[in-house]
């Protein structure tokens, strides 16, 4: 046993993860779009936490958001449209040792996903998912998305969209068995960072939405978004995330919220006072599916063949 | 009329007989299924060739005494090894006067059946049903069928107070009775079906059973034997869907990712019972494309997985299929066809989703798709698939169908061996070097970095990608990337032999199968040779690659037809011309492949093919006498 842990001491020693160790390809996402500033933040991330590159896997789906593993030096799967959830929970499932994220969009997760992202909260995997809600489609050209405020103009809707959005955290909390609910933005650094981290470290599904700024599609509310903090309110409480001192001046308003209530979390989601940064929701004590996944992995040949051939006794002649 | 009992042992006589059909047909719900698989089980058990396959309604609950809510099973027994449901029924128990139609209708029976019905309906309150009886009774003995009014529900009552709870197991006694089953056997597999319920079920089931067979023993006059296979080889019985389940579980897969479909589903209920006992989990999805998601995912993380679903479901797993390609990932899918298009036929046979599984995805999909002829093939196709999908780093498909899903036969115990289960994980760090898709320009074969190793990282796509998995779209590389993945089938089909013929190596007529089928093919090939007819046929266990030397095969014979249950036009229906004319589907690919004028014998109509109609093909195809 000693022996054991003494070597994997030595393994760590000998390894130390820079942030090149992570970094990959040049990201190709329009200048001032809030992708990069995710991307600097979870290289950040992998640094502090120094998760091994190579136990450390990035599964997206498809859109904008969803080209982010090309840009991590880790595994990746960058796969289909609206299916990331599926793939992470398979990647997981038998795989205690990695560490799974899931990069996703506002069209990936809450419409072509919008199924899979239900389950994925119910099943609560530990896997980190950040939702990168910009409320339009930005691959395609400019689309209604399911989280575009009503009346958004875009090539699906010309003269204004029709319907009321998805708010992806109100639907969170309203699932059964969620574990971790967070909202951040992408350009207050300090805040995204804070709320990654915290996410990451939450054994469960932590789900995180980052409202993002398109300034290519919807460059008014990319504008709107940074320059009115008025319509921000920090949520705050010890057992939350709580970021630096400096982020924590930028906010002009605060609140105190007991991330343990969950029905106190539904009605901040739900009110339309302010927008609400922070930790609404954590239940360390949620079942976890990923434990049951790994409860009985590792069996010999011996114990197999057994397990098979009692099984085949029932069937014999 | 009941038959009066008498006691004299000579009452009774015994014929020994080489093979019989037998249906149990009843309202849903009454248990003629489990009666009807206890029976073959037991016969299988002492030694006789068994196949069964069960007679199902369409509906969840349809209404009682109807013909549309026929319920039942087909057990055929032989002296020899069975290998199809076979032709017209020798002996049919049936619960009410109504269902019998649906297998009159259909042609099930002939004269000389014997048939054994519950008496009840005639002494029944309502005179409608009493009369509704007592002209059905006339018209099966005007029909020829040997009539047998069997008083069991009043016999039961005897027993239990519900004889819905029970009588299944009072017809298997008779049964047992009438084919001189073993009894202590009877037993021990009456306790084995029961084995979750309580003792009192359990004991009030076993008394039924001997009550059943004692009441013929006293009252009937016939008795049939059927000699069985003298064999000191280890036997088990199960039926294809099991044989999956086995398959899995021996191959050492751990994840098998599903959405509930018929009639697909019942290998997972099976695997779930026990595969929590070898390492393994069933992962019930959220739906058919989160069922093949979540084992694509298990697959990149090293854990080569199964799916197994039918025709709807498979349909909805299309586009993971295709990333599944693209990104080289090795995967077993199980297909469990039935009727389709659409939800179709959900509990009958058909084997329509070749062309789907071949092509039914956007883009050059190749792929390795076997199909499994019998029970045991079920099994071992599994095993096989496994290696071959992480040897080619690809999905490789199982064609089953409802018909080995439900169909019950013996097979030699497999001797589990550990070279069958996958290995760990390779976590060795990556070859310096290596590219994730460095493909074997001969063989298009690369070796697959999974994560944990170290160095292998690597971001896997289903966009157009270079050897190193980066994004490209240059003509070049799309070329050489689908040949890559193309190749692979070349690769794989070098290790291919010739299908084998049944019969002589050349002839008038070759007969061309894949699948369940191949026993009916068989059987009515050996039934034509007998009276003279020069037709032999093959049955194709490799759909993608096809295995080879098919062309010369074709070349020897006069006529090739394929035998499918699939969709065909007939030639002389308006309309149709040589030229417009859709062939089935393996018709369809062996023309192309083979540029042979291959035709076909095919038909939609949810059972299994029976020898007889395919001796009848081969009578008219060679305009031979009857």
């Amino acid at each position: 046993m000693s022996s054991l842990i003494s070597e994997f001491h030595l393994d760590l020693e000998d390894k130390h993860f820079e942030a090149c160790d992570y970094q990959k390809g040049q990201a190709r996402w329009c200048p001032g779009c809030g992708d990069h500033a995710v991307l600097a933040a979870v290289q950040k991330l992998c640094v502090e936490e120094q998760l091994p590159p190579e136990k450390t896997v990035f599964v997206s789906g498809i859109g904008c958001s969803s080209r982010f593993p090309h840009y991590m030096d880790t595994y990746g799967f960058h796969g289909l449209h609206g299916r990331a959830f599926p793939v992470a929970s398979g990647v997981k499932f038998r795989r205690p040792d990695l560490h799974v994220f899931v990069v996703t969009g506002d069209g990936d997760c809450c419409s072509i996903g919008a199924g899979h992202w239900i389950h994925a909260i119910r099943y609560n995997l530990d896997i980190t998912v950040l939702l990168f809600d910009n409320q339009i489609y930005g691959m395609t050209k400019k689309q209604t998305s399911p989280t575009s405020r009503m009346g958004t103009v875009s090539n699906t809707h010309p003269y204004g969209s029709v319907l009321p959005p998805i708010d992806p955290i109100q639907t969170t909390l309203g699932v059964s068995n969620a574990s971790f609910v967070a909202q951040t933005v992408d350009w207050i650094p300090g805040h995204l960072y804070a709320t990654i981290k915290a996410a990451h470290a939450h054994k469960g599904f932590s789900f995180v939405k980052i409202s993002m700024r398109c300034p290519k599609f919807l460059p008014d509310l990319a504008e709107e978004k940074t320059s009115s903090r008025d319509h921000y309110c920090l949520l705050q409480d010890p057992n939350g995330i709580v970021p630096d001192e400096a982020t924590q001046r930028i906010f002009r308003n605060a609140k105190l919220h007991d991330p343990t209530n969950i029905n106190a979390a539904r009605a901040l989601a739900q009110s339309d006072d302010f927008i609400y940064l922070g930790l609404f929701y954590r239940d360390p004590g949620a079942l976890r599916y990923d434990l049951y996944g790994a409860h009985n992995l590792g069996y010999t040949p011996e114990k197999k063949l057994a397990a098979i051939n009692a099984e085949l006794d029932r069937f014999a002649v | 009329m009941e038959k009066t009992a008498r006691t004299a042992p000579e009452r009774i006589q015994k014929q020994t007989i080489r093979q019989h059909i037998v249906e149990i047909v009843s309202d849903s719900g009454e248990g003629a299924q489990k009666a009807g698989q206890s029976f073959g089980a037991i016969s299988a058990k002492m030694g006789n060739g068994v196949w069964t396959v069960e007679i199902i309604p369409a509906d969840i609950q349809p209404p009682a005494r109807t013909k549309e809510g026929t319920s039942g099973i087909r057990i055929r027994l032989g002296a020899e090894k069975i290998t199809n449901s076979g032709d017209e029924v020798d002996l049919i128990v049936a619960l009410n006067e109504i269902v019998p139609y649906t297998r009159i209708e259909r042609n099930e029976l002939q004269e000389g059946t014997i048939m054994l019905i519950e008496s009840k309906w005639a002494r029944h309150d309502s005179q409608d049903i009493r009369s509704s009886y007592a002209n059905a009774i006339d018209d099966f003995n005007r029909l020829g069928y040997k009539v047998y009014e069997i008083p069991m529900e009043e016999e039961c009552l005897k027993f239990v107070s519900d004889p819905k709870k029970g009588k299944n197991m009072w017809v298997l006694g008779m049964l047992c009775f009438i084919y001189d089953r073993d009894m202590a056997r009877a037993e021990a597999q009456v306790r084995h079906t029961f084995r979750t319920k309580n003792q009192k079920v359990i004991d009030n089931n076993l008394e039924l059973l001997r009550a059943g067979y004692a009441w013929s023993e006293e009252n009937l006059d016939f008795q049939f034997t059927i000699p069985a296979i003298a064999t000191d080889e280890e036997l088990v019985v199960m039926n294809g869907n099991e044989a999956l389940s086995f398959g899995i579980s021996a191959a050492g897969i751990e994840v098998c990712s599903m959405y509930p479909i018929t009639p697909a589903t019942s290998t997972t209920h099976h695997l779930a019972e026990y595969m929590d006992n070898l390492g393994g989990i069933v992962h019930q999805a959220e739906d058919e494309i989160a069922a093949i998601g979540f084992a694509i995912g298990a697959a990149y993380a090293g854990k080569t997985p199964v799916t197994i679903t039918s025709g709807p479901g498979l349909a909805l797993k299309t586009e993971f299929i295709g990333l599944a390609v693209m990104a080289e990932l090795p995967l077993v899918i199980i297909d469990v066809q039935r009727g389709g298009p659409s939800t179709g036929l959900p509990t009958k046979v058909e084997q329509s989703d070749l062309l789907a599984v071949l092509y039914g995805q956007p883009g050059d999909t190749p792929k390795i798709v076997l199909a499994p002829a019998t029970i045991e093939e079920c099994f071992q196709f599994v095993i096989l698939a496994r290696k071959i999908a992480e040897a080619f780093r690809i999905p490789v498909f199982i064609l089953s169908d409802a018909n080995l899903a439900t169909g019950v036969q013996p097979f030699p115990r497999p001797k589990l061996q550990a070279e069958w289960l996958a290995g760990p994980i390779d976590q060795s760090p990556w070859p310096s070097g290596l590219k994730p898709y460095q493909w074997d320009s001969q063989t298009g074969i690369s070796k697959r970095p999974i994560p944990g190793q170290e160095g292998g990282m690597y971001t896997l796509t289903g966009l157009a990608h270079t050897p190193e998995a980066k994004v490209a779209y240059t003509p070049e590389n799309n070329q050489q990337s689908s040949a890559m993945r193309s190749r692979k089938l070349a690769a794989f089909g070098r290790s291919l032999k010739p299908p084998a013929v049944y019969g002589d190596e050349s002839g008038e007529l070759l007969l061309v199968g894949w699948g369940s089928t191949r026993g009916a093919i068989e059987e009515a090939v050996d039934q034509a040779r007998a009276k003279g007819a020069k037709v032999s046929a093959i049955h194709l266990h490799f759909l993608s690659p096809m295995e080879p030397g098919l062309k010369e095969i074709f070349s020897r014979f006069e006529h090739v037809i394929t035998v499918e249950i699939n969709y065909s036009d007939d030639p002389n229906d308006p309309l149709i011309t040589s030229e417009n004319r859709r062939y089935s589907q393996l018709a369809w690919l062996l023309r192309a492949h083979t540029l042979t004028d291959v035709d076909c014998f095919s038909n939609v109509h949810g059972h299994p093919l029976r020898p007889k109609k395919i001796l009848e093909m081969i009578t008219r195809v060679l305009n031979l006498e009857n």
